[in-house]
């Protein structure tokens, strides 16, 4: 490992670190609104959702709905398994092997 | 009790295990593919722990990017983690710091979202930090083990980012997302999230990401308020 290398893990690992811990520690001592509790709940599923929709419908940056971009199809695909199945594990083995099918045939 | 918690953290985490392992792979197999040392790449994952700032950062150090801009990117891209913070931080109020610093710095996407799902389950069990160690510990130690694996191939094969793997991360989000899709509420936010990070995706630095998530939890606080009249008008 190079000094430049051992300053950039440091580097990136104390920012992370840094917005991970303070929160954790500060706001667990300063009582919040009940309306900002009330919307924490939404916070996993809006983000999850905002991760994929770039992932599943930009894949190169661009928008791309043709049936060559594997990553909407399969997403698709891998959502109706999820709703049908209500299992997660199924849902990412079946999606996955959908994924990796479908790319292979177009 | 404690025990028990720990290993149920552990079982809640294991079908997302699935989902990052071939994303450990790839990080390690990218990162000594675009001129990370083996060991660089490992420490990263050891003491940063956090996969897509990790992925971002391997890319930039490939395209010469500076140090600072790596490490002002991971900030950015990591920023989402305050708001895990501060959805968890309520539920841990009582805990002392020597469980608040380790939890903090295993805090990811996964643990997070099993984590929050314990805690938000109705019974009062006073372990459930112990479901958050156990979730942890499986994150952290599964991550590692992919890292070295993918270190040791990508030294052998070339192009790792054309493996098809990395929809493994994306199934597995999609999996995470679809049982709130049942909620009216919940299926509206996410719909608002993911139309905003669509419009928002040529924002550098995924500064999208955090917008969409704000503008889901308006979009899901609105529809509660519409469906559910308050109750002191009932």
């Amino acid at each position: 490992m190079t000094f430049q290398e051992l300053l950039l893990v440091c580097g990136m690992a104390a920012v992370t670190f840094l917005v991970r811990w303070p929160v954790l520690a500060l706001v667990s001592r300063i009582p919040l609104p009940p309306i900002v509790l009330d919307g924490m709940k939404f916070i996993p599923s809006a983000v999850l959702a905002a991760i994929l929709a770039p992932a599943m419908f930009l894949p190169d940056g661009t928008l791309d709905l043709r049936p060559t971009n594997a990553y909407w199809v399969a997403g698709l695909a891998s959502a109706l398994i999820g709703w049908y199945s209500r299992n997660l594990l199924t849902t990412i083995v079946a999606g996955m092997a959908f994924f990796l099918i479908w790319r292979w045939l177009w | 009790m404690r025990r028990q918690e720990f290993w149920a953290g552990i079982r809640a985490t294991f079908p997302l295990l699935v989902g990052t392992t071939p994303f450990g792979l790839i990080f390690g197999a990218l990162a000594v593919n675009s001129g990370l040392s083996a060991g660089a790449a490992a420490a990263m994952s050891a003491f940063v722990f956090a996969g897509s700032s990790q992925f971002i950062a391997a890319k930039l150090f490939g395209s010469d990017a500076s140090l600072w801009i790596i490490v002002l990117t991971t900030l950015v891209v990591n920023l989402r983690h305050s708001l895990y913070s501060a959805t968890l931080a309520p539920h841990m109020k009582h805990l002392p710091q020597r469980w608040l610093v380790p939890l903090g710095f295993w805090l990811t996407d996964e643990s997070f979202l099993v984590v929050d799902k314990r805690y938000r389950s109705g019974d009062r069990s006073p372990f459930k930090h112990w479901f958050f160690l156990g979730s942890a510990t499986a994150m952290y130690a599964n991550w590692q083990l992919w890292t070295w694996v993918g270190i040791l191939a990508g030294q052998r094969l070339p192009n790792p980012a054309g493996w098809g793997l990395d929809f493994a991360l994306v199934v597995t989000f999609i999996g995470m997302l679809v049982p709130d899709l049942r909620s009216r509420p919940f299926a509206a936010s996410a719909l608002s999230a993911a139309l905003t990070a669509l419009l928002l995706a040529g924002l550098p630095n995924r500064l999208g990401l955090m917008v969409a998530t704000l503008a889901g939890v308006a979009t899901g606080m609105v529809m509660e308020q519409k469906l559910q009249p308050p109750k002191e008008l009932q």
